[in-house]
């Protein structure tokens, strides 16, 4: 079995509110794959659709194999999920939902593991739920996964309480899950982790896939961020693939599509270059420009 | 007005728009308990003489000291202030309870009151504003109260000492509810410690009232709720008695107010004990999990039946008397059985308390599945190695298993608290455990609706179950009253139930009973199985 999802044309919406517009994901067996998007923009219906929580209303959908909704407790035994608002039952302790989640999967945490997460994530695991902050109450939540030999991880926006020096362990143990051959679907809009650890990349908007592939793959799509001081000023008037340049004097910034790049470094160097950067974009900005420059279906009814 | 109130006008404005339905619902039930009594006692014991028969047999017994406190006179008002002033004061002092925990504790539980906090609102305005709504609560209480007492006929100034009796009762424990507010970090623990408070309240004034000359009177003195007889509304007003509730609110206002300057946010000064660091081999799947929630609530619940149902069985021996004051009443119980079925007759009316009360118990435990899907507690669950129907039966036993265990106790206790004062302990115990018990599948029938609620129309699940536990109390309770046509009393599952002890006995309502709870639930979880989650 290659793929450990598959879902294409995924249909579901709440009354009027069509959450799912036709949704496609495909994340392969064995590697960490980015779901990307803002807020709202379906990830977690996503992720509750593949859990079987929710019921799809049109496309197909695979999980490991199996479909999510009929064989959901049978294929549950495989994966372990980490939703993004977690809430826990106020009078258990850490330590107790962490082994009631490994039973509840089927299953009993690694005794050894347990203990080395734990101590990792520097948990108190005798404290009552309700005195953890949000950020302790993910760590629950994770250890329970982190803990699991589950074959598929199922993280929603995982990292959002913690603290960075706890975001960087975590990124350890997503490698270390890496190395192992286990499958991550890890959803977030925090693209420097995506970055960090995806090996693909799926962002959706509105409901709906709007690029999918290898971060490499995507740049090649997109475009260069050029910063110039100039010896004087220049004309890039007229050029095709130049887009949003800001002419200061002797100073230019802009951003050039890949193909146009040669011919604008042409004129540049005919003024006379004094600095020069040139970076591919952040995944910020090729965030911001799925959102800025198509503009969104309309989601109302 | 200082920086530390800021924002208290508008936190009131929500707290009051969050309680729209809540609080009218509390004075409502108050206000129509007390001039329900007070009509009622007005028609069925309308001379002099009768009353002061039934106020003889009243102070003769026990049990009914115990439970409603000593008489202050014969008049009807005094009547009325002895039947319904402590559980009228009771029911105040529950509203305030609830109105100042779930603004101030529970909120701050919640993590919303962090939201409100870092908005431009002051320190002390969440725990201002929320006295401010439970005073109003009160207030308003006590106005409307000292208003329709005189429109059913009674004296104004006595009415007006019931009218305060109650609701300085609820300032009180407004006061002691905002200090243990303070105290606890779980709302759960803040409430029962004034419900301690409370019960201690209750028992103080019950030993102090039952225990006859020589006993220790003074304990009807120690606590707020002997205050509402001390007080004696419609027997000689002391009214410098309600300075000690408004002595209790200052007090503890002031102490409320001290305590949260010196705590930090989320924080209590009672210490959260730890806990297992690791679960135990009991705590191993859905089921475990649901008993593990909801066993500390159905302890409470089951001391709860065991004392009120054993006090109201040993209220059975003095049953006869009391009713032989009123011809009206007593024409009542011979049309349903003659002067010798009287015991029997209270006896069943006791047992479809508790099936109705038991019902409203198993409606709460089933509801539980709800509050854990909106909470997003279920999510966890199912996505791990547990199917729907099996998360959803989870919390169904629980709330049969506790049904008929509530069910059970009241049986017992009733059978223990009549048969150790009238003889015969061992075989009323047997009797009532099976009159008891004959209200289950009535019961469940109504946790049957919650939990097909909860399956097919899990957003309206929460009001359809309340709502077949209200329309039960309604028929079965007051519908005799109201002399409404069968065709109404035959939609209550309670209607059908036997009427034990004294009633006869057949299996077939039973069984259908059963086959529709059944039924029923069975509805629920199939509708469960096919629906979104959340």
């Amino acid at each position: 079995m290659a793929n450990a999802i598959e879902a294409s044309g995924l249909r579901k919406h709440f009354g009027p509110t069509r959450a799912l517009d036709g949704l496609d994901l495909t994340v392969r067996a064995g590697e960490v794959h980015a779901f990307l998007g803002p807020n709202g923009a379906g990830k977690t219906t996503t992720i509750r659709v593949l859990l079987g929580l929710l019921r799809k209303d049109g496309g197909d959908v695979a999980l490991l194999g199996g479909d999510p909704w009929r064989d959901a407790t049978t294929l549950h035994r495989r994966l372990a999920y980490v939703p993004g608002d977690v809430t826990l039952w106020p009078g258990l302790t850490g330590g107790e939902i962490i082994d009631l989640l490994a039973r509840l999967r089927g299953g009993a945490a690694d005794p050894k593991r347990r203990q080395d997460l734990i101590e990792r994530f520097d948990l108190d695991p005798a404290k009552k739920a309700r005195a953890y902050s949000k950020g302790n109450r993910q760590k629950v939540a994770l250890i329970a996964a982190l803990a699991s030999d589950a074959e598929l991880l199922v993280l929603d926006e995982p990292t959002s309480g913690l603290d960075p020096l706890m975001e960087a362990n975590f990124r350890d143990c997503v490698n270390a899950e890496r190395r192992d051959g286990r499958t991550v679907l890890l959803s977030s809009h925090i693209l420097a982790e995506a970055e960090a650890l995806a090996d693909r990349v799926t962002i959706i908007r509105a409901g709906r896939t709007v690029e999918t592939g290898t971060l490499a793959g995507m740049r090649h799509l997109t475009r260069t961020t050029v910063d110039a001081e100039l010896d004087g000023p220049v004309s890039l008037d007229g050029l095709p693939g130049v887009h949003d340049a800001v002419v200061d004097g002797a100073r230019l910034r802009c951003e050039v599509d890949n193909a146009a790049l040669t011919e604008v470094l042409r004129r540049l160097s005919a003024v006379g270059v004094r600095t020069l950067t040139c970076r591919p974009p952040t995944l910020e900005e090729l965030f911001l420009r799925h959102y800025s420059e198509r503009p969104v279906a309309t989601v109302q009814s | 007005m200082t920086s530390s109130l800021t924002g208290t006008g508008a936190l009131a404005k929500l707290a009051l728009r969050r309680d729209r339905i809540m609080l009218p619902a509390w004075i409502y039930v108050v206000v129509i308990g007390v001039c329900a009594n007070a009509y009622a006692f007005s028609k069925l014991y309308k001379t002099a003489s009768s009353r002061a028969a039934l106020v003889a047999s009243g102070e003769s017994n026990p049990a009914l000291l115990f439970l409603y406190g000593r008489l202050n006179g014969t008049s009807v008002g005094a009547l009325t202030a002895w039947r319904y002033g402590v559980w009228g004061a009771l029911f105040a002092a529950l509203m305030s309870v609830f109105i100042v925990i779930r603004h101030t504790r529970a909120d701050e539980e919640a993590g919303r009151l962090e939201l409100i906090g870092s908005a431009a609102v002051g320190r002390q305005a969440p725990l201002v504003s929320a006295l401010a709504v439970a005073t109003l609560a009160n207030v308003v209480l006590t106005v409307v109260l000292a208003v329709a007492l005189p429109l059913i006929g009674l004296p104004a100034t006595g009415s007006l000492a019931l009218a305060l009796a109650i609701g300085t009762c609820g300032l009180a424990f407004t006061g002691l509810s905002a200090v243990a507010a303070q105290l606890t970090t779980s709302a759960r623990a803040a409430r029962g410690l004034v419900f301690g408070v409370l019960g201690a309240a209750f028992l103080a004034r019950a030993v102090g009232d039952s225990a006859g000359a020589g006993g220790p009177a003074w304990l009807t003195w120690v606590l707020p709720l002997g205050w509402t007889e001390t007080l004696r509304p419609f027997g000689g007003e002391r009214w410098w008695v309600l300075a000690l509730p408004l002595a209790v609110f200052a007090a503890g206002t002031w102490l409320a107010f001290a305590l949260a300057e010196r705590r930090d946010h989320g924080a209590g000064l009672l210490p959260d004990r730890p806990g297992r660091p690791a679960a135990s081999a009991l705590l191993s799947g859905p089921f475990s999990l649901a008993w593990r929630l909801q066993w500390p609530a159905l302890a409470g619940w089951a001391a709860g039946f065991a004392f009120i149902f054993a006090v109201s069985g040993a209220a059975a021996k003095g049953i006869g008397s009391l009713v032989g004051t009123s011809s009206a009443l007593r024409d009542e119980f011979a049309r349903l059985g003659g002067q010798s079925a009287i015991v029997n007759a209270y006896l069943s009316s006791l047992m479809l308390l508790a099936g109705l009360i038991a019902a409203a118990y198993g409606v709460s435990a089933v509801l539980r599945l709800r509050t854990e899907e909106t909470d997003g507690r279920a999510d966890p669950v199912l996505a791990g190695s547990v199917g729907r129907i099996r998360w959803g039966l989870s919390h169904v036993l629980v709330a049969l298993a506790g049904t008929a265990l509530l069910l059970a106790v009241a049986g017992v206790a009733t059978g223990l608290g009549y048969g150790l004062r009238a003889g015969d302990t061992g075989g009323m115990v047997a009797r009532m455990l099976g009159a008891g018990l004959a209200q289950l599948p009535a019961a469940l029938v109504i946790v049957g609706i919650a939990a097909a609620a909860f399956g097919m129309v899990p957003r309206q699940s929460v009001a359809v179950g309340w709502t077949a536990v209200g329309l039960a109390v309604l028929i079965n309770i007051f519908g005799q009253v109201l002399q409404i046509s069968h065709w109404v009393l035959d939609v209550s599952p309670f209607t059908h139930a036997p009427r034990l002890p004294g009633g006869p006995v057949s299996a077939s309502p039973v069984f259908w009973l059963s086959l529709v709870a059944l039924g029923l639930a069975a509805v629920g979880m199939a509708t469960l199985r096919r629906r979104d989650i959340g």
